[in-house]
């Protein structure tokens, strides 16, 4: 049997051509037969029946009844442990659910798992996990490819069908990098649309939790579910969520499309540009009109990130201590002693040196600097969306500098990874919203993704030109 | 190279990481590259720019002073690798 | 200068700042719901976000931003309409977030100042340069194991308003009259409790010590000060301490120290040489804080009388001394208590410096014998002004008073009713008076021989048993003028 959208599954199952535990049985089975993806650091079969169990016993219909949904292992979830791919956090257990995970539940929803993910969310491969790399589904045979990160294993695991929806976290490109590797739909949306509450954080002003789908329709049926207001979180908008889905109006005509010249970068491969080059002509194929736009302060994106995404980490990750939970050092003799052990044999490479990074960046001396200097910079780069977005309703990119890439490769060069997420990272910094999807393949057949942005809180004109763009995908 | 060994220990002592001999010139070296890179925001010009640091526009949300009397110490403490009496236990600060 | 310190060869003079640590009196924490009770059992009352939980974020109470702001009016204080949180970072297993939030750059209130007045009748202005909300620590146990550190973060997350003077205090008597004002001003406002003991009140003290006029010398900061006692040793021991430094030939290192109580000295804290970068950066998960103007009038409103503007109402009202309206006003409890009296009792106003004398002598004794707080007084206002009015109009004798006094106390009844019942008016009659005397003098007649010749002490015995005859009752200036009347004729 198919399951190509959340909806039409949800027909089969009030149709009773389908039960929901034979459901899950079916993505238990796929999940078991792609073990070697990697996708799972958490996969239980029995806790799956025993959730499919439970619901089955509810008198309601619940909007999201029985649908296998696999989450990010960087959301806090009482029924499963919660590592975030970190040696520091091996043997947590929540005693709490995350507010979007917790929404997910009221709704129904089935956890298939937690998903692999780059440690602490940071990187672009999936590569730093303390339980080992997830390798892209659609790697040819031969060669293992990374799918992207830091929700690499959600990617990974919707591309596989191995579930019909994955959450994510977009930090700097978290969601849609990944999805853009893997040929998956990714949205993150507007900063403070979903709560953040119970998100392991890593960069409190720029993590969003956001959804990995097949399709553009699941993608809005699933955000819609867990965006929303929560006191509990003070970054948390005070906004009405639109129905996106039942809102979807792909009729472009009249739309005005931004493309932003500095995108047009010189040393990018040309199937990108060609694989842009044809998005633009299908939107203006349906009546969109196109307008190049500029966004000057596009190339001190990436520098930007990387220095306020590494300071708010340093003190994001300082109550990973030893003290309170997760993992201690055995060797210590002192407080002191015991906190740098625990943090050195906890933590992998990469989160070090971004903490290491972050701790420079914010020291006495110099916080004006780099710091300072680059909240201000962040400033002019929110300016230039704002700017943008008075001459057009939507802006279309790539999504990645490159299709998914061999395991290895990058991972001597931190920049080199660091430039993964030269397309998705401005919109982060702005908090505007954005989506991935898939639109074109590479030279070797792999998929490639293009990036809808709209301004903030309008994921409405992203779903509509998503759909639009979706019907002429092949 | 602008991170040398010293700074390199230094900020590892502040951020309680413990850095290896065997670790330390690569790790001074990566971390000099990565800041070399970021310098290339003194290109910009950002007199007269205020910083943001948060994208929100909203203003700071207030709670009431609502008293929550519920005694989560089963839960707090569940996780805690060392434990005593509703303690947490640590080594001393110095030994 | 007023306070010149005699150091060996030369004066000297200290100049000192206080950083004052109060919490403030909520039902939560600054940042999370939690109980601020003290006392309770370890880790009982810390939530997810005190602990620290991953994904856990901070919500700002209200109430304690309010409590703030009415501090700030209360010291005569700036508040910014524009501040912000900042994260204090460093690690400690006290400090579950391996940051505390607190206020940097933008505070909540800026300056303002706080007058103190010495006994001698003058004052001097103390200046407050900022203060600002922070979260409070948890607390280590380090004298239960020999190599183990016990924590409780119950005290974790509690709202504190750090309150930090210019270094403008010039003694220990400074610092202390300083101290007292603010935990006063602090009481009267109700936003903390003022328990030193109980650490809702602390003090961390910078000192240094320089030649009259002359440049500033090098600071110490002596921490966690919580009694005013201490800081008063405290400031004694380490202004001589660093006087005799200099004096000997050395320099002073910049210190952060602690005061042994028992042995009286300040030593080092740690003997670690790297100063704290705290790397401070705002709190992303909070917002700005921006406050209308039309929010801080409405809390001036809330503001009660401050003790300083009571004391003045005291002087021009009442024409109390400088002196009686200070020992009123340094409690709360006692000057609502004189408010309470005089309110009652308008007619008493001329008569106001006597209620003083009855409320901080005998009052203040009875209640001190039997430690009992005068909120709780047994007697009460309506009463203590009763019975002033009973010895104003010459019912009762001052002697009488007193013993009425301890009635009221032990049975809680008024003065009239007690006067009634045991028959104690004054005895103010002539007549009266006149026959006690003629009785007196006649049963001792040899001793009014005695005075007669010369042994004029033997007034005291006659007024004695002439007070034992009417049972303290006569009114003794009567009885003193008919006395010494009949014994001259």
């Amino acid at each position: 049997m198919e399951f190509t959208t959340i909806k039409e599954t949800l027909n089969k199952i009030n149709a009773k051509k389908i039960s929901s535990l034979e459901l899950n049985q079916i993505f238990i089975n796929r999940i078991k037969k792609a073990k070697d993806l990697n996708a799972f650091i958490y996969f239980d079969e029995k806790n799956i029946i025993n959730q499919v169990e439970n619901i089955q016993k509810l008198n309601t219909k619940l909007s999201l009844q029985g649908i296998p949904i696999a989450i990010k292992d960087l959301f806090c979830t009482k029924n499963m442990p919660t590592t975030a791919a970190s040696k520091i956090l091996y043997n947590f257990n929540p005693t709490y659910e995350s507010h979007v995970t917790q929404k997910l539940l009221d709704k129904g929803s089935i956890f298939v798992g937690k998903t692999n993910l780059d440690e602490f969310a940071m990187g672009s491969a999936t590569t730093t996990s303390y339980f080992g790399n997830t390798i892209n589904p659609v790697s040819p045979k031969g060669i293992k490819l990374v799918p992207g990160g830091s929700s690499g294993g959600s990617a990974a695991a919707v591309a596989a069908k191995l579930c019909l929806g994955a959450t994510g976290t977009d930090t700097g490109g978290s969601i849609r990098q990944p999805a853009s590797f893997c040929g998956v739909v990714g949205i993150k949306p507007t900063y403070g649309l979903c709560s953040r509450w119970g998100i392991v954080a890593f960069a409190s002003s720029l993590d969003q939790a956001g959804i990995l789908s097949n399709n553009v329709e699941d993608a809005a049926i699933l955000l819609k579910e867990i965006a929303g207001y929560d006191y509990k979180d003070s970054t948390s908008a005070k906004v009405e969520v639109p129905d996106y889905y039942k809102n979807i109006n792909n009729d472009m005509a009249g739309k005005i499309m931004g493309i932003p010249s500095e995108y047009m970068l010189p040393d990018i491969p040309e199937e990108i540009n060609e694989v842009w080059q044809k998005a633009i002509k299908f939107f203006e194929k349906g009546g969109v009109k196109v307008k190049t736009i500029s966004l000057p302060h596009t190339k001190y994106a990436l520098p930007t990130y990387y220095i306020i995404a590494p300071a708010e980490a340093s003190s994001n990750l300082a109550r990973y201590d030893g003290v309170k939970y997760g993992y201690r050092s055995d060797d210590y003799t002192s407080l002191d002693d015991m906190y740098e052990l625990t943090r050195s044999e906890g933590f992998g490479k990469e989160v070090k040196r971004r903490i290491l990074i972050g701790t420079y960046v914010l020291s006495a001396g110099y916080y004006d600097a780099y710091y300072l200097k680059a909240q201000k910079v962040r400033k002019l780069i929110s300016n230039d969306f704002s700017e943008a977005f008075k001459q057009c309703d939507f802006i279309l990119t790539p999504t990645t500098p490159s299709p998914a890439f061999p395991i290895g490769e990058k991972e001597d060069d931190p920049i080199k990874m660091y430039l993964n997420d030269i397309f998705t990272v401005p919109a982060s910094l702005a908090g505007i919203p954005g989506m991935s999807i898939p639109f074109g393949k590479s030279k070797e057949g792999l998929p490639l993704g293009v990036q809808l942005l709209s301004k903030h809180f309008d994921e409405q004109s992203i779903f509509n030109a998503g759909s639009f763009l979706e019907q002429h995908y092949e | 190279m602008k991170i040398d060994k010293n700074t390199t220990l230094k900020i590892a002592k502040l951020c309680r990481i413990r850095v290896n001999n065997n670790e330390i010139d690569e790790l001074s070296a990566q971390l000099s590259s990565i800041l070399d890179w970021v310098e290339q925001l003194n290109e910009v010009n950002t007199d007269n720019v205020d910083p943001l640091s948060n994208v929100s526009k909203s203003s700071l949300p207030l709670r009431k002073d609502e008293e929550n009397i519920l005694n989560q110490s089963k839960e707090v403490l569940k996780n805690a690798p060392d434990q005593l009496e509703d303690y947490f236990v640590v080594p001393k600060v110095v030994k | 200068m007023n306070n010149p310190i005699k150091g060996n060869n030369s004066n000297w003079e200290a100049v000192i700042g206080l950083e004052i640590h109060a919490q403030i009196q909520s039902n939560s924490k600054l940042f999370s719901s939690s109980s601020t009770k003290f006392g309770s059992r370890p880790n009982s009352q810390v939530s997810l976000v005190d602990a620290a939980m991953p994904g856990m974020l901070p919500v700002i109470n209200e109430f304690c931003i309010r409590q703030a702001i009415k501090t700030g009016l209360g010291l005569n204080a700036e508040i910014n309409n524009h501040s912000v949180f900042d994260r204090k970072n460093y690690f400690y297993a006290d400090l579950p977030q391996g940051y505390q939030i607190s206020q940097y750059k933008y505070p909540i209130v800026g300056e303002g100042v706080v007058t103190i007045d010495f006994k001698n009748g003058s004052s001097k202005n103390i200046r407050i340069v900022r203060l600002h909300l922070e979260q409070d620590a948890g607390k280590s146990l380090h004298d239960q194991n020999p190599t183990k550190t016990y924590v409780d973060l119950n005290r974790s997350g509690v709202a504190l308003m750090e309150i930090v003077s210019e270094p403008d205090l010039r003694s220990a008597e400074e610092a202390a009259l300083y101290i007292s004002k603010i935990r006063s001003i602090l009481m009267y406002l109700g936003v903390c409790d003022g328990n030193m003991q109980e650490g809702s009140l602390r003090a961390d003290v910078n000192i240094s010590v320089r030649k009259p006029d002359k440049q500033l010398g090098t600071r110490c900061e002596i921490k966690n000060l919580n009694s005013i006692k201490f800081i008063k040793q405290a400031i004694e021991f380490e202004t001589k301490r660093q006087i005799k430094i200099i004096e000997d030939g050395g320099v002073i290192e910049q210190n952060t120290l602690l005061f042994n109580t028992e042995t009286g000295k300040t030593k080092p804290m740690r003997s670690k040489e790297e100063a704290h970068d705290y790397r401070y950066f705002p709190d992303p998960d909070l917002l700005p804080l921006n406050l209308e103007n039309e929010f801080i009038e409405n809390l001036k409103k809330e503001i009660p009388e401050l003790p300083d503007d009571r004391k003045k109402r005291y002087i021009m009202s009442y024409t109390l001394s400088n002196y009686d309206a200070s020992v009123l006003i340094a409690e709360k409890g006692v000057s609502d208590y004189f408010d309470q009296v005089l309110k009652i009792h308008k007619d008493l106003k001329s008569s106001a410096k006597i209620v003083v004398n009855w409320i901080t002598s005998e009052l203040f004794s009875i209640l001190k014998k039997n430690v009992v707080d005068i909120i709780d007084s047994p007697i009460t206002p309506t009463n203590l002004g009763k019975l002033v009015k009973l010895i104003i109009s010459n019912k009762i004798s001052g002697k009488i008073a007193k013993d009425i006094f301890e009635e009221m106390f032990e049975t809680k009844k008024s003065p009239d009713e007690i006067v009634e019942l045991k028959n104690l008016t004054q005895v103010s009659d002539k007549n009266e008076i006149e026959n006690i005397i003629q009785n007196i003098l006649e049963e001792n007649q040899k001793e009014v021989e005695e005075y007669k010749k010369g042994k004029t002490k033997l007034l005291g015995f006659f007024v004695g048993r002439a007070m034992k005859l009417s049972k303290g009752k006569a009114n003794p200036k009567i009885l003193n003028e008919i006395l010494i009347d009949k014994l001259n004729n």
